[in-house]
């Protein structure tokens, strides 16, 4: 038997959770230190998954063990390509994350470490999860450590943005647990043992109106995550209250979970569901792609305004997942790793003048460029990333997404294609009041005080760098994993029928 | 050979790369007693950082509180300041209030190292290994273009797979044929002399490893641009270069005009690329295939409605790209560029960029003829209305910049009647003069302190003899006198309109060429001409502009002269559609086919010196020497005239005309109004329902059930006798419930 991969990834951030329980709170120093260990512990281990073997199992790396066994509950892990994928872009950030809490966190370290390594846990636990129950689980864990992410060492309101937070998803979460309950009973009345297991409960023939409703549940819970519109206004608060680790990993990974949500779990249990919603999704994401970027457009924070370019983007994820094409699918999946990869960068960019100037108001910017330039180019360098320049790695998702709604509608391509220049224009409109022309008189306050980007930002930033250039020039690899977990949706889905039984009003 | 072209493109990228990471630290600009900190490793600590902060602070804070604003230079010492002095005026003029500047913070405006006189003068080095590179990117380029052309070749060059998903895959591969060829003389040979022109132009700037860096960055994607082997390279580079051209508008970052302007650039091309992408995409669909040879062979088959539609909006891409109309308000925005940019992409390469879509695209666009029609409006209407404008513009650049994209639409003209080389050879000729005379009129700018309105100039031939004359080289050929460049490639634009019967482009294109001709001398004679109308201390100081800037300025008068000559000779029939004849054969066969009028007139007519040929040559050369006449006569005999002729014209039109075009027929001022104002009116609504109603919403269901809650919690008392009252009650609604159901 070999290394058991997925949980060294999946508990070493537990393990250091635990460790720090026996630190005096008072050694930062030893705490963070421990914190990042184990969180590179934890990407070293997930390094691992670059073995992931094209063209073998559908899933690799899996462990599987019994839990409670009583009602078929298991300890079922294993990835395929799109988790694999979304399992590193979730150690990377993490890392980012937890590295560049570094300096900014001074209150409640020990708490805070011991929270971000939960979370993490729990994330990862979410992408490697192949029982039903099991996922379940860990998508409760995740949520509780965001919400105190938020609620201790947020801004000024985030009370209010964590409770909203936590209690929308909440909602979501419980309404999935009861979707898996009606999966799990369904499949075992009709005779089959009970069980959670995915495999097992994946192409098993629901009644329509069961699908119907289990779907609905699921796409609620997944739909307020990803978020998608207009279950969305819990994201621009939580983003605008929460530290900027805190955004770092709520955009780049939680909204993943909503995503990774439909194309794992709702998409192929319940294809003829699917089918049928989907026309309804499309419309969903479309008003999601286009009212984010307006609303963008006018914001005066700079978190918020990439807050809502976030359910822009998002909203191309579940655009490309409800096409039903390939193209469609991999630039969901591949937008996904974009999002969280430019997004985080941009979040925590966002942070660095915000430790120097605590103020995030775009209008008390200006001509940032002449005294912090590192900072500028690599703002620009995430700002195009960001807007869907090739070469970089927004492009790959988006063209390919807005490619498959082509060949589902050419005027819902066109609607989503508007976003080319929508996001263009609020986008660059930020770049330009933040960094060009001449500082604000309330930034001239600041202005000697301001210092570039310190070392540790740098090296936060380096492998943000890396991947958003690395993803745009050289997109191979990543689409040559997804490819066959793609197809499988695709086979499953296409292989429905829609709801038959059903008259929908659609 | 295969390797060497991809190294074309590759060794401005290098460059790029290089200048990026090893640039900083090979200039080194002293300012202001301020020791070149602001480009401070990554490494620095915050604590030095900081401290370094504290000491510039002290400076700049007197500068503030003590002085409020930049004092305005008196004329006296704007002599011996920098050659971009009028820069920083400007930014003082245009922030108002808010131009304050700290001194420390004028780095990067084109204006700072020049401003101690007798201190150390900057070392630059950053230009080097870019321009080298570039150097050895256009020895290869020509080596290229002589195989192309005279050996009849064509190349294609893979490199790998870039992205494959299902059965769309897109290679990074590079394809070149003859157009390329053509394009490729343009770019790298205009691209290298833009650079060695920066190193003067540019000298003094903080920016300077910065700018070419961007610059290469330009002629690397450029290069994609031009020698993509599908269309998705093609966009690609589109991309690029829109990025690139966003940097280099915005280059002095700290005038709040160009940073407008740089964004406003970037968002009107990407309302083009909008058309662009899903034409792109429209093509996959169809044809699964987005390879130029395999799109071409197919494109055939497709119904026509489809094939104009995918001709239509790759068109509005090229719209965008070349400044046509209604997308070309960003050109002129787009001078507050340096002029080298100006000179580079604003005239010879990007903005050529549309016009090498349509000709790549021609078998698309030769099978929708409805298509090719809306080019050609679009290109005649762009044409007149850009001419019109040009006629009253004061600064110089602006002058250029509406003469760039009346040029441009020429060439749309051209491609819309179908004279594809035609086309081509004036974007060729263009790209050489029009580069000249932009580098010309930075060296004019430069020259003259920075000085770009042409009311406080006059006489400059006196003082810049080699700019002069090799400026007015470039305005002959603009003007299309016989034997230059331009003369030859218009006038087969024109002639082909004739011949192919499209007589309406044919007038407006000589009313064109007439206005064409009378700005682009009014621009001279108000420049060079007349008396001195600037400040009078300045006039001392205008100088001619350093060698490495006067150089490119000759070495493009060579091609201006005699490009025409040698590609154009026969006119309509010159070596050029020899050349060019492999890419647009089948489309020209194909066109005969759908419009049999104008196949017969391709047949019938040869070029005759002593026939219709002739005539038409003749005309050509008359609307430009008229112009040149007129102008002469306004702005040098007879000074007064054009006030005469605006106040004395029919019906009273004469001011009102006047102001439209000086205003830009208004068009900017609609854009900003519908689509500026509307767009931030309509983000405030949605963000106004968003706050309101689906946020309301949200914590509306949050207070419905605390209040649920609360109401229930009164039931909770505690009290034994409530519960029991309670318990009573149930138990009789379920007696009643019994009985009235089951009875």
């Amino acid at each position: 038997m070999s290394l058991p991969v997925l949980s060294l990834v999946v508990f070493s951030p537990l393990v250091g959770a635990l460790v720090l329980l026996l630190v005096p709170g008072s050694n930062h120093r030893l705490i963070r230190w421990i914190a990042l260990a184990s969180a590179l512990a934890s990407f070293a281990f997930s390094l691992a998954l670059l073995g992931y073997r094209v063209g073998g199992a559908e899933f690799q790396f899996r462990e599987d063990l019994p839990w409670i066994s009583a009602f078929g509950m298991r300890y079922t892990v294993g990835v395929d390509g799109i988790s694999a994928v979304l399992v590193l872009l979730t150690t990377v950030l993490s890392v980012v994350a937890i590295f560049y809490s570094w300096d900014p966190i001074k209150l409640r370290v020990k708490e805070y470490y011991t929270t971000m390594l939960l979370l993490m846990v729990g994330m990862l636990g979410v992408f490697v999860s192949l029982d039903l129950f099991l996922f379940y689980v860990f998508w409760e864990i995740s949520l509780i450590p965001m919400y105190l992410v938020i609620g201790i060492w947020g801004g000024p309101r985030r009370v209010y943005a964590t409770v909203k937070f936590v209690i929308y998803t909440l909602v979501g979460s419980l309404l999935m647990l009861v979707a898996i309950l009606a999966v799990a009973i369904a499949h075992a009345a009709a005779g089959n043992p009970f069980t959670f297991s995915y495999t097992e409960l994946r192409g098993f023939a629901y009644v329509d109106s069961l699908q119907a409703l289990a779907f609905i549940a699921f796409f609620l819970a997944f739909a307020i995550k990803v978020p998608m519109w207009p279950f969305h206004t819990w994201l621009p608060d939580a983003h605008v209250e929460a530290p900027t680790a805190g955004s770092i990993i709520l955009a780049g990974v939680l909204l993943k979970l909503g995503g990774y949500g439909f194309l794992r779990f709702a998409v192929p249990l319940l294809p003829d569901a699917a089918r049928s919603f989907a026309p309804v999704i499309i419309g969903l994401a479309l008003i999601a792609i286009l009212y984010g970027a307006m609303v963008a457009m006018v914001q005066p924070d700079m978190k918020k305004l990439v807050a809502y370019s976030s359910v822009s983007h998002m909203g191309f994820v579940m655009l490309g997942a409800f096409v039903f094409n390939e193209q469609g699918l991999q630039g969901a999946v591949y937008q996904m790793v974009s999002h969280g990869v430019t997004t985080g960068a941009l979040f925590l960019l966002v942070g660095v003048i915000y430790e120097r100037t605590h103020d995030r108001q775009i209008a008390h910017m200006g001509g940032l460029n002449a005294r912090l330039p590192h900072y500028a180019a690599l703002f620009g360098l995430f700002t195009f990333a960001s807007i869907g320049l090739p070469g970089l790695s927004g492009f790959v998702g988006e063209f390919l997404v807005v490619l498959g709604a082509f060949r589902y509608n050419g005027f819902v391509a066109a609607a989503a294609m508007l976003v080319v220049i929508i996001s263009a224009v609020y986008m660059l409109w930020m770049f330009q009041r933040v960094f060009f022309s001449v500082p604000s008189g309330w930034m001239r306050r600041w202005w000697p005080a301001l210092g570039d980007l310190t070392r540790n930002e740098w090296l936060a930033l380096a492998p943000l760098i890396v991947l958003v250039i690395g993803l745009g020039v050289y997109p191979a690899p990543v689409l040559q994993a997804i490819a066959e977990p793609v197809n499988r949706i695709l086979q499953i889905v296409h292989g429905s029928n829609g709801l038959t039984g059903l008259t929908l009003p659609w | 050979m295969e390797l060497l072209i991809a190294l074309i493109p590759a060794l401005p990228l290098a460059g790029f790369i290089f200048a990026v990471l090893v640039g900083p630290r090979l200039d080194h600009v002293p300012l202001h007693g301020q020791h070149g900190g602001d480009h401070s490793e990554p490494e620095d600590g915050y604590a030095s950082d900081g401290a370094h902060a504290a000491s510039a602070a002290n400076h700049s804070s007197a500068e503030i509180d003590d002085s409020g604003l930049l004092p305005i230079p008196s004329e006296e010492d704007q002599g011996h300041t920098s050659p971009h002095r009028g820069h920083a005026d400007e930014l003082s003029n245009a922030a108002g209030a808010e131009g304050v500047i700290p001194v420390d913070l004028r780095d990067g405006l084109g204006e700072a190292g020049h401003v101690t006189p007798g201190g150390p003068r900057p070392l630059y080095r950053s230009w080097m290994v870019p321009t080298g590179l570039v150097g050895l990117a256009w020895l290869i380029s020509m080596a290229v273009f002589v195989s192309v052309i005279f050996g009849g070749q064509t190349y294609h060059v893979r490199l790998y797979e870039w992205i494959a998903s299902g059965t769309f895959r897109i290679e990074i591969a590079f394809f070149v044929d003859a157009l390329t060829a053509m394009l490729l003389l343009v770019v790298t040979t205009v691209g290298l002399l833009v650079h060695v022109y920066s190193i003067g132009y540019m000298d003094g700037d903080r920016g300077f490893w910065r700018f070419f860096a961007y610059l290469n960055l330009f002629m690397f994607s450029m290069l994609l641009l031009i020698m993509g082997d599908n269309f998705l390279m093609l966009y690609v580079g589109w991309e690029a270069v829109g990025l690139c051209s966003y940097a280099l508008i915005g280059f002095w970052y700290k005038k709040p005009s160009a940073a407008g302007a740089a964004k406003k650039a970037f968002v009107l091309n990407r309302v083009g690329d909008f058309g662009f992408g899903l034409g792109v995409m429209m093509i996959w669909t169809l044809l699964g295939t987005l390879s130029f040879d395999q799109v071409f062979a197919g494109i055939g088959a497709l119904p026509g409605w489809q094939v104009t539609t995918i001709a239509l909006l790759l068109f509005a891409g090229a719209v965008g790209k070349s400044a046509q109309f209604p997308l070309h308000v960003w050109l002129p925005d787009a001078m507050e560029g340096p002029t080298p940019v100006s000179a580079l992409i604003h005239a010879a390469t990007m903005v050529n960029a549309g016009v090498y879509l349509v000709a790549r695209a021609n078998p698309i666009f030769a099978h929708a003829p409805a298509a090719m029609w809306v080019v050609a409006l679009i290109g005649t209407f762009t044409a007149i209305f850009a001419a019109a404008i040009a006629l009253t513009q004061n600064d110089i650049k602006k002058v250029l910049a509406y003469s760039t994209v009346s040029q441009l639409a020429y060439m749309f003209m051209g491609l819309g009647i179908g004279a594809w080389a035609a086309a081509i050879f004036h974007l060729v000729s263009h790209g050489f003069f029009k580069g000249l005379l932009f580098m010309g009129s930075g060296s004019v700018i430069h020259g003259a302190g920075g000085e770009q309105d042409m009311r406080f100039m006059g006489n400059l031939r006196r003082k810049m003899p080699w700019t002069y004359r090799t400026m007015l080289i470039g305005s002959l050929a603009l003007a299309g006198v016989p034997i230059f460049a331009g003369f030859f490639s218009k006038d087969e634009i024109l002639g082909e309109a004739f011949n192919r019967g499209y007589l309406i482009f044919f007038i407006v294109g000589l009313i064109v060429a007439f206005m064409t001709a009378f700005y682009t001398f009014r621009m001279m004679f108000m420049t060079f001409w007349g008396s001195y109308r600037g400040p009078k201390p300045q006039w001392k100081h205008i100088h001619e502009s350093a060698g490495t800037m006067v150089a490119p300025l000759l070495v493009l008068a060579v091609p201006t002269v005699l490009i025409g000559l040698l590609f154009g000779i026969p006119p309509e029939g010159g070596a050029i559609h020899t050349w060019l004849n492999p890419v647009f054969e089948a489309a020209e066969k194909l066109r005969a086919g759908i419009l049999p009028g104008s196949a017969a007139a391709q047949e019938g007519h040869g070029f005759a010196l002593f026939g219709t040929g002739g005539v038409l040559l003749l005309l050509g050369a008359l609307a430009g020497v008229l112009g040149i006449a007129l102008a002469y006569r306004w702005y040098v005999t007879r000074p007064l005239s054009p006030r005469r002729f605006v106040e004395r014209f029919p019906l009273g039109l004469g001011p009102g005309m006047y102001r439209a075009s000086l205003n830009k027929y208004y068009v900017d001022d609609i854009y900003q109004l519908v689509f500026a104002r509307g767009g931030v009116l309509v983000g405030s609504a949605l963000w106004w329902f968003d706050a309101k109603v689906i946020d309301g919403a949200v914590n509306g269901a949050g207070w419905v059930s605390q209040r649920l809650g609360g109401l229930l919690r009164r039931s909770q008392t505690g009290r034994v006798e409530n519960y029991g009252l309670e318990m009573a009650a149930g138990l009789i609604v379920v007696l009643i419930v019994l009985i009235a159901v089951v009875r």
